[in-house]
């Protein structure tokens, strides 16, 4: 066990140093740089001086080099598009933003979501069952900066209840939430369904129906349990995504958050923040997909290591 | 191949969805016919004018007429959709063929790479190969068939892999027949199904990539119109002008979720053993 963790581990770190390789020459070998004469008209001298300051006239290896020492002592450098702070400053500031919105949603989709699901598994065929499937058709195929629009137009055109974007007070999260639970609460009421019908079905249910149990405390005694631990590993991949933020959703309702840095950093050219950015949502998704490998081998004791 | 077409015919859904895409291939093709106006016509004097006669979907903030801008949209959208299957099929089923076929070192290759494709969120890769290529309809093909191809090879592996091990394929390897028979005469005609499965999955997929990449500014270029570069610029006038955000999230909608209704039905059709889809 101890042994399978240290090997995934070390794994994680092999996959995040190659990831900061790939996107640290990729982004180098990019035309254009964040000091280019369109954007930036200056003479010579004060140009070489910045790409100086930042390291940039040094071959690109050698800043591959630099950078990764640095970022080991917790320093990502300064970001392009906001000169007086670090990258880790800035990061630390908007990521809070990000958080609450992914916090809210990952709450609100589950309960919704496995609300749902168990109501359409006991209610299959009823106008319950029909409407979940149609709200999870719409949720997994739409976009969500589709929904987000339908919402603003409903919500702060006609109905004129909210703002249609901004940041800092509680009725600005409404929107973003809203268009942004669609998706996952469909996801998971489908899977849901899926595995309580498929439970119904099991051995034991009958048995415990057999033995005259009530009905409630088959379902919510028995059914229940099994049926929700898989989802477990729904959570997994779905928190790195709602940490990271939908860059649509913040783009659209103007949250200051880290998926709308990433928007303005891969415009702008902004190396640090993108490099920085990237090795986050690396070491998120390999850290949850970790953890959840682990938690799932505690919980179902068929899972052995190897 | 009437099975087929009598187990699409059940699922109404489906037949529903071929009806609307056919009618949506028809506009576009016809576009150059059919549209009331020149999609890059500036009209100044007549700019944010809501739906009239004259203009059934509205104009835009320097007046070029919305509905031909979201029929010339639908254009974009399928050429995008049908291309980066293309692609992604290309990629695909040759490495999936061989990695399935030959095992061992090719194998571990090429699950390696189809594993660190999955590890990165492919619509962020997509954007930093758009940055990296510049905006246009034939980059934007590229760098969503460049991320898209990953299903596609996972599903001909593991299909190569089934029926590798079927009596048929193993006679014909005692008969002696050559590694490039094998492959194309006896494994692959029973992976032609679940891979238009896949691409019936693939178009929406494609369709959706374009509009967002197109909605963050990292798609089709000026004055080419498509959906999402259409939602991103209604953003600023929604408050007012509900028409100009309104017709092309409902065009996006009902494409996507069509092409969505078709691939369910393909699925039930063609394999009805292939259950999950990917969501």
């Amino acid at each position: 066990m101890i042994g399978y963790i240290i090997r995934r581990i070390l794994g994680l770190v092999i996959v995040i140093f190659l990831a900061s390789l790939i996107t640290f020459f990729l982004m180098h070998a990019i035309p254009g740089g964040p000091f280019d004469e369109l954007k930036m008209p200056l003479p010579a001298e004060v140009k070489a001086q910045i790409l100086k300051k930042y390291g940039l006239d040094k071959p690109v290896w050698e800043q591959y080099i630099r950078y990764i020492w640095r970022a080991l002592h917790g320093d990502f450098g300064v970001p392009f598009q906001s000169p007086t702070e670090t990258v880790t400053s800035l990061i630390a500031r908007v990521w809070p933003v990000t958080l609450q919105i992914g916090a809210i949603t990952i709450v609100l989709s589950f309960t919704i979501g496995i609300l749902l699901g168990i109501l359409s598994a006991l209610r299959q065929n009823t106008w319950i069952d029909y409407l979940v499937t149609t709200i999870a058709t719409l949720g997994t195929t739409v976009p969500n900066f589709v929904i987000a629009i339908w919402l603003m137009l409903i919500f702060s055109v006609t109905l004129r209840w909210l703002p249609t974007g901004g940041w800092g007070e509680p009725k600005h999260l409404v929107l973003p939430v809203l268009s942004y639970f669609l998706a996952p609460t469909a996801v998971i009421a489908r899977f849901v369904k899926v595995n309580f019908l498929e439970e119904l079905r099991k051995d034991y249910v009958r048995t415990a129906r057999a033995k005259g149990l009530p009905e409630r405390t088959v379902i919510f005694k028995h059914v229940f349990r099994n049926a929700l631990v898989p989802i477990i590993t729904l959570l997994g991949p779905m928190i790195p995504d709602l940490a990271t933020g939908s860059v649509f959703i913040e783009v659209t309702f103007r949250v200051p958050g880290l998926g709308k840095f990433f928007y303005t950093s891969a415009f702008n050219r902004d190396y640090p923040m993108i490099v920085a950015m990237i090795l986050l949502i690396a070491v998120l998704w390999g850290i949850t997909y970790l953890v959840t490998d682990i938690i799932y081998a505690f919980i179902d004791p068929r899972i052995t290591f190897t | 191949m009437r099975d087929v077409i009598r187990v699409y015919k059940k699922n109404k859904l489906a037949v529903f969805g071929f009806f609307v895409i056919s009618i949506i291939i028809v506009v576009a093709i016809l576009a150059d016919v059919i549209s009331p106006y020149r999609y890059d016509e500036i009209d100044l004097l007549s700019f944010l004018q809501p739906p009239s006669i004259k203009h059934p979907f509205g104009t835009d903030s320097i007046g070029r007429d919305l509905m031909t801008r979201i029929i010339y949209g639908a254009r974009t959208s399928l050429i995008v959709g049908f291309s980066v299957q293309f692609i992604a099929v290309g990629i695909g089923v040759p490495l999936g063929l061989l990695a399935g076929f030959y095992g061992g070192r090719v194998d571990y290759w090429i699950s390696r790479l189809v594993e660190v494709m999955t590890a990165f969120p492919s619509l962020l890769f997509a954007i930093f190969l758009m940055v990296w290529l510049g905006n246009g309809l034939l980059n934007i093909i590229i760098a969503l068939g460049v991320t898209s191809w990953v299903g596609i090879c996972r599903v001909t592996r593991a299909k190569t892999l089934e029926i590798k091990s079927e009596t048929f394929v193993e006679a014909a390897e005692a008969l002696g027949a050559s590694n490039s028979y094998i492959l194309f005469k006896t494994i692959f005609p029973n992976i032609v199904r679940p891979i238009i499965v896949m691409i019936g999955l693939g178009i929406p997929q494609a369709i959706f990539g374009e509009a967002s990449l197109s909605f963050l500014g990292f798609g089709i270029s000026d004055p080419m119109p498509s959906w999402g570069k259409m939602i991103q610029e209604s953003l600023g006038y929604l408050q007012g002008y509900w028409y100009i955000g309104f017709f092309p999230t409902l065009s996006l909608a009902i494409t996507v979720l069509c092409f969505n209704f078709v691939a369910d039905g393909l699925r039930d059709a063609l394999d009805p053993r292939m259950y999950g889809r990917r969501v």
